[in-house]
């Protein structure tokens, strides 16, 4: 066990070639994942946030319920889609990176559209008023808001990240976890492990936890500065 | 704060206003009911163009209500009121700007809050920057531009939404209790930020407690007791011989209720 600790200590102190393949495609799923789950998941979290429409309450209610969504089922939902006999079938992007990327942006999004539009109708409660008198329009309103809920919103994609990074199930189902190709830091912790391979995959977990700190010290350096936090 | 930007001869500083104004503005026997209380009864009124008019009376009067209905955030449960332009739209309801009692600004810099008016208000983007200057000296807060608007002090804030409120280059402003709280020297900064406002052209409504300020800058005062327009006479004879006893009371600070 000790001798597993310092082989690990020792990868990430060489810089590993095999653990940084799996450390830097990690890193590119999930962000991307979440870059698309921004896209797609403020704007609509915004518009849930601050629009009235039928079938508004039973969104709010679906997305939240969808944060808790089981990441082997998101997994499950994008294999049908991807697999073979699926309507997406033809693509051939099953086992793929980018199938990963479609996992977590499916598990991820529902965070991000539950979170923001929290935030958002919080603000905007406090905004409407002001910005119905100036004429604002509906998507000037949802600007305004995503720009002065920023940082707030800045956490919300790091939960995002947060969830999507350290999932396993989902990539699992849809990357097949293939080596050079599919394999990512959870998948790998997973397998290593099981193969009894302690080293690499406790050298896994140190990154992943040090990503996980970084991340979130960013973050609370960034509400530190002035520059940022002035704008109370 | 300076004279000169009165008559630099911008667009936004030209007192005659186009056929399209809003005003006047005629409220007739308009009513206001809200979960089956009545808070307006029967209210009418007339906003002239060029004619200031405050709006007193008691705390719960209904004062802000009949800016709200003004500006057209509300719509009134019965009777009518008309803008000179027809009804409000969203670009028509640009053409009236409101100072809330509690302004909101955004989470930005004072130049931001005011960036984010004139692009709200389809100022073209060209007349932006300069625009933005003006302002800010009209506030007389140049200096502090780039601090954050919801740091400032209350009398900056005030005048900060003043100007922001400009930005619409509106032909009706509405202040609703704009020196309330504020220091002598404050609010003799905020009648002149409204006198180089009605000299940019702007018709003003401004609801106030304060009489000394009524007197100094009102051409018309309506008074509102309970939701109702007890008088609307011009501002003279309305300090010197107002017409109905609950005036009389709020004028000489007897709360009649
Ligand atoms: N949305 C609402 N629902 C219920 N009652 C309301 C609502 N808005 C206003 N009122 C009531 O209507 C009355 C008039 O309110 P308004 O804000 O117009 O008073 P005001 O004359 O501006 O008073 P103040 O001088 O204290 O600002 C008050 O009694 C208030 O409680
Ligand atoms: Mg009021």
């Amino acid at each position: 066990m000790g001798d597993a600790i310092a082989e690990a200590f020792r990868l990430i102190a060489v810089g590993d070639a095999a653990l940084w393949e799996i450390v830097s495609l990690s890193l590119r799923v999930s962000l991307t994942a979440v870059a698309l789950a921004c896209l797609i998941g403020l704007p609509l979290g915004a518009l849930l946030a601050i629009a009235r429409f039928p079938g508004r309450g039973a969104l709010i209610v679906a997305t939240n319920s969808l944060m808790g969504l089981p990441p082997v089922l998101a997994g499950l939902l994008v294999y049908l889609l991807l697999s073979r006999a699926g309507p997406l079938g033809p693509l051939e992007l099953l086992y793929t990176p980018t199938a990963m990327i479609i996992a977590q942006t499916v598990l991820v999004t529902p965070i991000i559209v539950a979170l923001s539009r929290q935030v958002i109708a919080d603000m905007h409660q406090e905004y409407d008023e002001q910005l119905r008198s100036m004429g604002i329009t509906t998507m000037g309103a949802v600007l305004t808001l995503l720009y002065d809920a920023r940082l707030s919103l800045l956490t919300v994609a790091l939960a995002g990240f947060g969830r999507a990074a350290a999932e396993v199930g989902a990539v699992m189902m849809v990357g097949g976890n293939i080596n050079h190709v599919t394999r990512v830091m959870t998948t790998t912790i997973a397998l290593e492990t099981s193969k009894g391979n302690l080293a690499i995959a406790v050298g896994l977990g140190l990154v992943l936890m040090l990503i996980a700190l970084t991340v979130n010290g960013a973050l609370m350096a960034l509400r530190g500065t002035q520059g940022v936090a002035r704008h109370v | 704060m300076s004279d000169a930007l009165v008559t630099s001869g911008r667009r936004t500083l030209t007192p005659a206003r186009g056929p399209d104004s809003v005003l006047p503005v005629a409220m007739d026997g308009v009513g206001y009911t809200i979960d089956g209380v009545t808070l307006l009864d029967d209210v009418s009124l007339r906003i002239r163009p060029g004619r200031l008019t405050a709006i007193m009376g008691a705390n719960g009067a209904g004062k802000t209500l009949c800016l709200r209905l003004i500006q057209g955030l509300l719509q009134p449960t019965v009777g009518t009121l008309s803008h000179a332009s027809g009804p409000v739209t969203l670009t028509g309801r640009r053409r009236i700007a409101t100072v809330f009692q509690r302004p909101v600004l955004l989470r930005r810099s004072v130049a931001g809050n005011l960036r984010h008016a004139l692009k709200t208000y389809r100022v073209p983007r060209a007349e932006r920057a300069a625009m933005l200057t003006d302002l800010l000296d009209l506030a007389e807060l140049r200096a502090l531009a780039h601090r954050s608007a919801r740091v400032l002090s209350s009398g900056e804030q005030q005048r900060l939404s003043i100007v922001r409120a400009l930005a619409a280059d509106p032909d009706l402003l509405l202040l609703d209790e704009p020196t309330a709280n504020l220091d002598p020297y404050a609010t003799r900064m905020i009648e002149t930020l409204i006198r180089q406002a009605e000299a940019r052209g702007v018709t003003v409504v401004l609801v106030t407690h304060d009489v000394g300020q009524a007197r100094r800058l009102a051409d018309d005062v309506v008074f509102l007791n309970r939701g109702r327009v007890t008088e609307q006479t011009p501002a003279g004879s309305f300090f010197d011989e107002p017409q109905t006893a609950e005036a009389a009371a709020y004028l000489a600070g007897r709360l009649l209720l």
